[in-house]
């Protein structure tokens, strides 16, 4: 009776192409859902920090507070902590950085959105190309383009002659798995995350609609997990929101220290 | 069945990065539980760890699909 043959019956698992959306608008191919998305997103945050931060007053009401404490969040956390005493310069970068990919990452479990736009590889690596030219930028205005240059390809303390293998390394890291790393993170974990709720949503979906009985009670188990799955990927997405800016806090701290 | 090995080699790929995963997370545990005063500076050092270990898997998963 447990019939668990899919392919068979014509459930095709869920891939790549479920990530290439139609374009919204007749005749222009570029404008999709994750287009809109992004500036959904911009509206979203300007809106609520407008509200939050309008009537400031020294007793917060409920907006004030949960705009302060996510602003005190990436202040605390993720400037002072990490970047050091220079960090105020940083931080409506940082905020920036934190709250626009939350929002989008967040999409990706808001009822009648429900796809990531971080899951396009683009919006990371634009983001990524952001951080990296901020972070070269300021080790570069700080130290001195030589300068620089030579605290990355010459780690000091080292023996002589292990500058055969480690600069082709550290200038590897600096220029190429740096920003590679940090965008394809995060798109990655939205991509997988994604597939995830898909394959649980669309086979539950499958077995409920199939004749045999008993595949209709198993899809029970599908669609339970996809509900925890969905909380999951709440941590997920706010984790890599976090980590997203809490790399680019570290790359500029990097960039700002004399000694690397 | 059909498909392809790639995935079942992206399955062992991602052991390394989850015992990794693992030990960060064990550490920082334990090195909150006996100091909970460092937990502030532990945080960020053990999810630069993560992050790092994760990349591995992530990069896995990436080459599953594109190979």
């Amino acid at each position: 009776m447990l019939n668990l043959r899919f392919e068979g019956e014509g459930f095709t698992p869920p891939g790549t192409k479920d990530f290439n959306l139609p374009s919204l608008i007749e005749g222009n191919p570029y404008f999709t859902k994750p287009i809109l998305q992004l500036f959904l997103a911009v509206i979203l945050i300007s809106v609520f920090f407008i509200l939050a931060s309008r009537k400031a007053a020294v007793v917060p009401s409920k907006l004030q507070f949960a705009g302060e404490s996510i602003y005190g969040f990436v202040r605390k956390g993720l400037g002072e902590d990490i970047i050091g005493h220079e960090f105020m310069r940083f931080v409506p970068f940082l905020f920036t950085l934190f709250t626009f990919i939350l929002v989008n990452n967040i999409f990706g479990i808001v009822p009648l959105i429900q796809f990531p736009s971080m899951s396009h590889v683009s919006f990371p690596y634009v983001l990524a190309i952001f951080t990296y030219g901020v972070f070269h930028w300021i080790g570069i205005k700080k130290q001195g383009f030589f300068k620089y240059m030579k605290g990355i390809m010459f780690l000091p303390g080292v023996p002589k002659w292990s500058y055969v293998l480690l600069t082709p390394l550290e200038i590897a890291t600096y220029f190429v798995i740096r920003p590679l790393t940090l965008s394809l993170r995060l798109f990655a974990n939205m991509f997988a995350g994604h597939l995830l709720l898909l394959v649980f949503i669309l086979g539950g979906e499958h077995m409920l609609m199939s004749d045999a009985i008993g595949l209709k009670i198993v899809s029970i188990f599908g669609f339970s997990l996809g509900i925890v799955m969905t909380f999951f990927e709440f941590m997920v997405q706010c984790l890599q929101a976090y980590i997203f800016t809490l790399l680019t806090a570290l790359y500029i701290a990097g960039a700002l220290a004399d000694e690397h | 069945m059909s498909g392809t090995l790639n995935l079942v080699g992206y399955g062992l790929s991602a052991i390394g990065p989850a015992i990794a995963t693992g030990l960060i997370f064990a550490a920082y545990i334990n090195g909150v539980a006996r100091q909970p005063e460092a937990r502030s500076v532990l945080q960020p050092l053990a999810f630069l760890g993560f992050a790092l270990a994760e990349a591995l898997a992530l990069f896995g998963l990436v080459l599953a699909f594109i190979l």
